[in-house]
């Protein structure tokens, strides 16, 4: 790592003047991505702001029926948390089918919305990676893209977001609380990532100086919650394609309530236009979501596997919505 | 030429109850001898050295650290506890997996200044070769390594797994996640998947576990 100086802040504000104060300071709360980065010199800042001390790591029920998470709940306490458990389960899933069970003790909640990609030309720094050097170009595009971006990419970026809990946070329409030098605001996490464009090294909309406080869940949605993770393990590897289902069934039949796909964008990828559509058999359902959420795919020759794969976990999680006995 | 090696001969078995116990068996004195002139005085050196205090298996540890120290570092090369192990060093292995406030961490990734007033548990501090912890004994019993070197990580995370399931975490393999897991064989392989063994002892690592669980009834 290159030297670094490190304070703990005891509240959001401070932590936010420290980062702001600061050029090149960066927040560290699970520190399980950013070290990692640090290590192999991807990501050197000069400062580190330590938030685990500033009293955000608690989960509260809100009006309305919703819940307010802390920024810095770990993962496994969200996972675990019985609210969660019993009333946002795509959640609870997305969370423990990420990661370790060691990694998921540490990796807090806003850190797994400010992951990095894990696209092996991002990793690789003999590489060319306009998100890792501005303006240096993609390698991936022409290199191994097996497991890289088919949804929303451009000409200087194909990688994805990493994230699973993110994913099931799409699906739900969490609200990302930030709070910075000029103020608090809240950003719907359909805006919070950004689609690469021609600045892919700028990936969320968060500013300089701002830090997340909470993520809001609205009221909960009922239904039966599946998150359906495909990866080239069975435990402890990042989704090639991932699905966020919240399903109403009808004997045979199922609908579409929410949906959101991971691993095909730099971006949770909800797909509005096949919801509430009504009830059908699940292989008609998941043909007819996937030719929409599919038709502007613009895949490489290496993962034109994922636009058939997408709508096969689909109809997966729709036959494991079924299968739910509640 | 030939070379003398030093030391007892010991056989994989007995070497390995080493591994298990987290014992270097002979370098207690060399080991300090070396610790003088180790990275942590270097590290003391650094302009942005910080001190941090911690709990180590019961004692009181105060540091000087440079920031970029790791607490696994800081508990291999700082305080001499290598039971600890290196692995990947990138949070992939879990080589180096103690359980840090109750919980289990991969302290490759976490810095020993984010720590201050934390408490750690290493392989060191959880039994000893006279007073095994019930987990150790069961690796033993089932033969659940061969080289030993992911050992210490494996039974810390396997301690904090029947923990965590006490505890009703929910893991990937848990079918109904409104209600509390069962310590089923999927469920534990499952929460052992961030402890990688490249000799593949995993099915013997799985029965030490079960065995334990099944003991506590």
């Amino acid at each position: 790592m290159k030297p670094f100086t490190y304070e703990r802040a005891t509240s959001p504000a401070q932590a936010a003047a420290m980062l702001a104060a600061r050029p090149g300071a960066r927040v560290i709360a699970g520190g399980t991505n950013l070290l990692d980065l640090m290590k192999l010199q991807i990501e050197a800042p000069a400062h580190l702001v330590d938030v685990n001390g500033i009293g955000l790591d608690r989960i509260e029920p809100i009006g309305a029926g919703g819940l307010l998470i802390g920024a810095t709940v770990r993962n496994t306490d969200l996972a675990a948390h019985e609210l969660v458990r019993q009333r946002y389960g795509v959640l609870t899933r997305a969370l423990v089918a990420g990661a370790s069970g060691q990694l998921r003790n540490r990796a807090t909640t806003a850190g797994n919305l400010m992951q990095r990609t894990r696209c092996p030309y991002f990793y690789g720094t003999a590489m060319a990676c306009n998100k890792r050097e501005p303006g240096s170009g993609c390698d991936a595009r022409e290199g191994v893209s097996t497991h890289l971006a088919i949804l929303g990419t451009s000409a200087a970026c194909i990688a994805t977001h990493p994230s699973d809990m993110a994913v099931a946070m799409r699906a739900l329409d969490a609200v990302v609380h930030v709070t910075g030098t000029y103020g608090e605001r809240r950003i719907p996490i359909a805006d919070f990532h950004r689609l690469p464009g021609d600045t892919p090294e700028i990936e969320t909309d968060l500013r300089p100086g701002e830090i997340i406080t909470a993520v809001e869940l609205p009221a909960p949605l009922g239904g039966r919650h599946v998150y359906r993770k495909v990866r080239e393990r069975a435990s402890y590897a990042f989704a090639t394609v991932s699905v966020a289902l919240v399903a109403h069934i009808d004997g045979s039949r199922v609908a579409i309530e929410r949906l959101a796909f991971g691993g095909l964008a730099a971006k949770p990828w909800r797909l509005e236009a096949a919801e509430q559509r009504g009830f059908g058999a699940p292989r008609d359902v998941a043909r007819d979501a996937a030719t929409v959420a599919l038709q502007s795919a613009r895949p490489t020759a290496l993962n034109a596997y994922k636009v058939e794969l997408a709508q096969r976990a689909l109809h997966a999680a729709l036959i494991d919505a079924q299968e739910q006995t509640r | 030429m030939t070379t003398d090696v030093p030391g007892p001969k010991l056989s994989r078995r007995e070497f390995n109850k080493t591994m298990v116990v987290g014992a270097a068996a002979s370098a207690g004195s060399s080991w300090m001898a070396f610790a003088e002139t180790s990275p942590a005085d270097a590290q003391a050196t650094s302009v942005n050295a910080m001190d941090v205090v911690f709990n180590v298996n019961g004692q009181t540890r105060r540091l000087l650290v440079d920031p970029r120290t790791t607490l696994l570092d800081a508990l291999r090369e700082h305080l001499g506890l290598t039971g600890t192990k290196k692995g990947c060093d990138h949070g992939q292995c879990g080589a180096c997996t103690a359980i840090v406030d109750g919980k289990r961490i991969n302290t490759c990734l976490s810095l020993a200044v984010m720590h201050e007033g934390s408490e750690v548990t290493t392989i060191e501090g959880l039994g000893s070769v006279d007073d095994l912890h019930p987990m150790q004994a069961a690796f033993i019993a089932h033969d659940g390594y061969q080289c030993g070197y992911c050992t210490p990580g494996q039974i810390l995370s396997a301690v904090a797994t029947l923990q965590e399931i006490g505890a009703g975490i929910p893991s990937a393999a848990t079918v109904d996640v409104a209600q509390p897991p069962a310590a089923t064989a999927e469920e534990i392989r499952e929460r052992m998947s961030g402890n990688l063994c490249r000799c593949a002892a995993y099915p013997n690592i799985i029965a030490a576990i079960t065995h334990v669980q099944k003991g506590r009834g």
